[in-house]
């Protein structure tokens, strides 16, 4: 079986999906002939046609409504946005229509639709190239909003999002896109959209995280066991709605939590997980949960902006910090 | 010199403002007399309709009302020459398109009565789309609409409405944009009623006629007398042909005015002259049908008042059915939310049902 990477995964969701349901449609700017800037609808044209892979005029807004409309008509369009920093302008017809379509006609029109869009720092990319803004999303009822962290859970999730009959923001951490390869079966297999992934069992704190931070939460993971200190890693990968019980569960049994993203930290989702854990698991906490997170500034532009993202060290210290709080 | 592009905007128009032919040949449907009866039926029963909402708003039994007064000959021109398998877009005054398609006077008093179960059609296709306030975005539900069918081989059209206002939107650009660079099946309205809210047209754009936009786009552009149903009807019934056989998309613009104000909540006299408001009661669609079927011998006095009994009739049985209707109850917030409810919403859910139980 061929090892792929995160990329390669999403392009095998699509394919796989496309040729078992036709009334997958793949639409945004430049994913027909060139196959997407990152290549993650590479091939997809010639063999589905360019009316199933469609390049879009250059607006978002245009490839946002389009999209609430396939949907409600029948379609299940996957829509790319290029990058998550251009998304601003698809934000009206998520929020206003896609979201919420379902509820305000009672069930009479749905929207099973998904956004895919490439998401955060970390590849020095120009300017509105890095954004991590999913806590814009997650406080929008209606809506699901998934971040894949390895090539296989990029898989599956995605085919679980395009087959959702609601509608679904797919963020790409594209900083992994390309960072390993594993096996991943084509076997049309989808992962449930309903449940955290525990990563690593762990028994002193819990790394809670998403997306690419995955990463330096596993690497943070083994560094600590080295200290001795034994490290949960969860990755969230459904932010909404969310499985908070793999959460509480983890964290009752740990006692201690450090929170890492890389979207800025005030009313960042790491917030919401915090004061989850202050109202429903606060006696279990034996110290201040910690967040790690980019800080309340723009991403810089990229020779600062790994300074900007959570590093390994900043993880380690955040949880020697709840280790040494008691 | 050289012209790179050239272009004119047909302006039509079948009766003068007092029901007269201008002298041009009649459309076929416009020589079945009985269909124009029927057509003229439905435009005073919606503003029976439209009067009696006003009503039920100022006496507190509705929420805020945008009325259609003005707009009846636009609104059933467009719905009477569309097919049923078609998909209508509206903004959130075009009742005469929807009543023509099946929507119930009740499921607009319960819209704008604040019960989400308005949005539901019992009749009306289903695959109509609600009303859509923010502005112009159903332009591009349209296009996607027109799409689906274009991607399904489907002889199916979309047609979406929109106002002088909304045509300022890149949504409605953007959707005219796609049509015409993919060819689809899209016929997008612009009910150009002069005035969005206290804006007048003319800070809109700085373009002659607002039909001349869908150029740009690739489109087929024709400026109709919105007063005037023959003509609005007329370019429907090309545009929806020329869109079913793949001719492509097109805009029209129906010339119209807003008789009253944007809403119930807003009050027209504080930005527009009493002579305006006046002159443009001259070009009132309703009586200007009338008067051409009298001529006809279709209509007189007493059938008038025989159909404005029968709409009274009418619509307070839609009164009755609306005021009857209960409340949902408050857990209706959480239950089409999701196509199931999220294992993280249940504890939500169960508290808001504790709320109606103590109530």
């Amino acid at each position: 079986m061929a090892q792929i990477t995160l990329i390669e995964a999403v392009t095998q969701a699509l394919a796989y999906e496309m040729a078992h349901d036709e009334s997958v449609v793949v639409l945004g700017e430049d994913v027909g002939v060139n196959g997407g800037v990152f290549r993650a609808t590479q091939g997809l044209q010639e063999k589905f046609g360019e009316w199933r892979v469609l390049d879009t005029p250059l607006d978002e807004t245009t490839i946002a409504g389009v999209t609430v409309g396939l949907a409600v008509q029948g379609m299940k369009p996957v829509a790319e946005a290029q990058f998550e920093g251009f998304i601003y302008p698809m934000m009206e017809q998520i929020a206003c229509h896609a979201a919420r379509l379902r509820n305000r006609t009672r069930g009479r029109m749905t929207v099973p639709a998904v956004w895919r869009a490439p998401w955060g720092g970390g590849i020095r990319a120009p300017e509105h190239h890095s954004e991590a803004n999913e806590h814009l999303f997650t406080n929008i009822p209606g809506l699901r909003v998934v971040m894949p962290s390895s090539p296989a859970r990029a898989y599956g999730l995605l085919l679980a999002a395009i087959r959702d009959p609601d509608p679904v923001m797919f963020f790409e951490p594209k900083r992994i896109y390309r960072q390993y390869k594993e096996e991943v079966p084509d076997d049309g297999e989808a992962l449930p959209l309903d449940v955290c992934f525990v990563l690593r069992d762990g028994t002193d704190v819990t790394l809670v995280t998403w997306g690419a931070q995955v990463k330096e939460c596993l690497e943070a993971a083994d560094e600590l066991a080295q200290k001795g200190i034994s490290a949960e890693v969860i990755d969230v990968a459904t932010l909404t709605p969310l499985d908070f019980d793999t959460i509480a569960e983890s964290v009752t049994k740990t006692g201690r939590c450090v929170i890492v993203h890389e979207a800025p930290k005030t009313a960042g989702y790491g917030a919401e997980i915090a004061a989850r854990l202050s109202e429903e698991c606060l006696y279990s906490l034996l110290a201040p949960v910690e967040r790690v997170t980019g800080f309340d500034t723009h991403i810089p532009l990229f020779r600062l902006e790994m300074k900007y993202l959570p590093s390994v060290e900043r993880i380690v210290e955040a949880a020697q910090r709840t280790l040494a709080a008691s | 010199m050289s012209i790179a592009a050239k272009f004119e905007i047909e302006y039509l128009q079948y009766l003068d403002q007092d029901g007269k032919e201008v002298g041009k040949e009649l459309p076929e449907f416009a020589k079945d007399l009985d269909h124009m009866v029927e057509l003229y039926k439905l435009m005073v029963s919606t503003r029976v309709f439209d009067a009696k909402s006003i009503a039920l708003q100022r006496t507190g039994k509705l929420g805020t009302y945008a009325s259609c007064l003005g707009h009846e000959a636009a609104h059933v021109g467009i719905g009477s020459a569309m097919r049923r398998e078609d998909s209508l877009a509206v903004s959130y005054r075009e009742y005469g398109a929807q009543l023509y398609r099946g929507v119930k006077p009740r499921e607009v008093y319960m819209y704008w009565g604040g019960d989400e179960r308005g949005n539901d059609f019992a009749d009306a296709p289903k695959h109509d789309f609600a009303w859509c306030v923010p502005i112009a975005t159903q332009c591009l539900h349209a296009a996607g609409s027109a799409l689906a069918f274009k991607i399904r081989k489907e002889p199916r059209v979309a047609v979406c409405t929109i106002g002088d206002g909304g045509s300022s939107k890149g949504d409605f650009y953007g959707a005219i944009n796609i049509a015409g660079a993919q060819n689809l099946p899209l016929v997008a309205v612009i009910v150009n009623n002069q005035w969005a809210i206290s804006v007048p047209r003319r800070i809109q754009s700085g373009a002659n006629t607002l039909a001349q936009k869908g150029l740009a786009a690739g489109l087929f552009c024709i400026q109709v007398d919105g007063n005037d149903i023959i003509a609005v009807r007329k370019a429907m019934e090309d545009a929806l042909e020329r869109a079913r056989s793949g001719q492509g998309g097109s805009v029209i613009e129906a010339v119209t005015y807003r008789l009253g104000d944007h809403t119930t909540a807003d009050d027209a006299r504080r930005y527009r002259g009493e002579q305006e408001v006046k002159d443009a009661w001259d070009r009132d669609p309703v009586p200007r049908l009338r008067k051409w079927l009298e001529a006809k011998g279709k209509w007189d006095e007493a059938k008038e008042e025989a159909w404005k009994a029968e709409c009274d009739d009418w619509m307070d049985k839609e009164v009755d059915a609306y005021l009857e209707t209960k409340t949902q109850p408050a857990t209706a917030m959480f239950d089409y939310l999701y196509a199931e409810l999220p294992a993280d919403l249940v504890a939500q859910r169960d508290f808001v049902a504790s709320l109606d139980r103590q109530s």
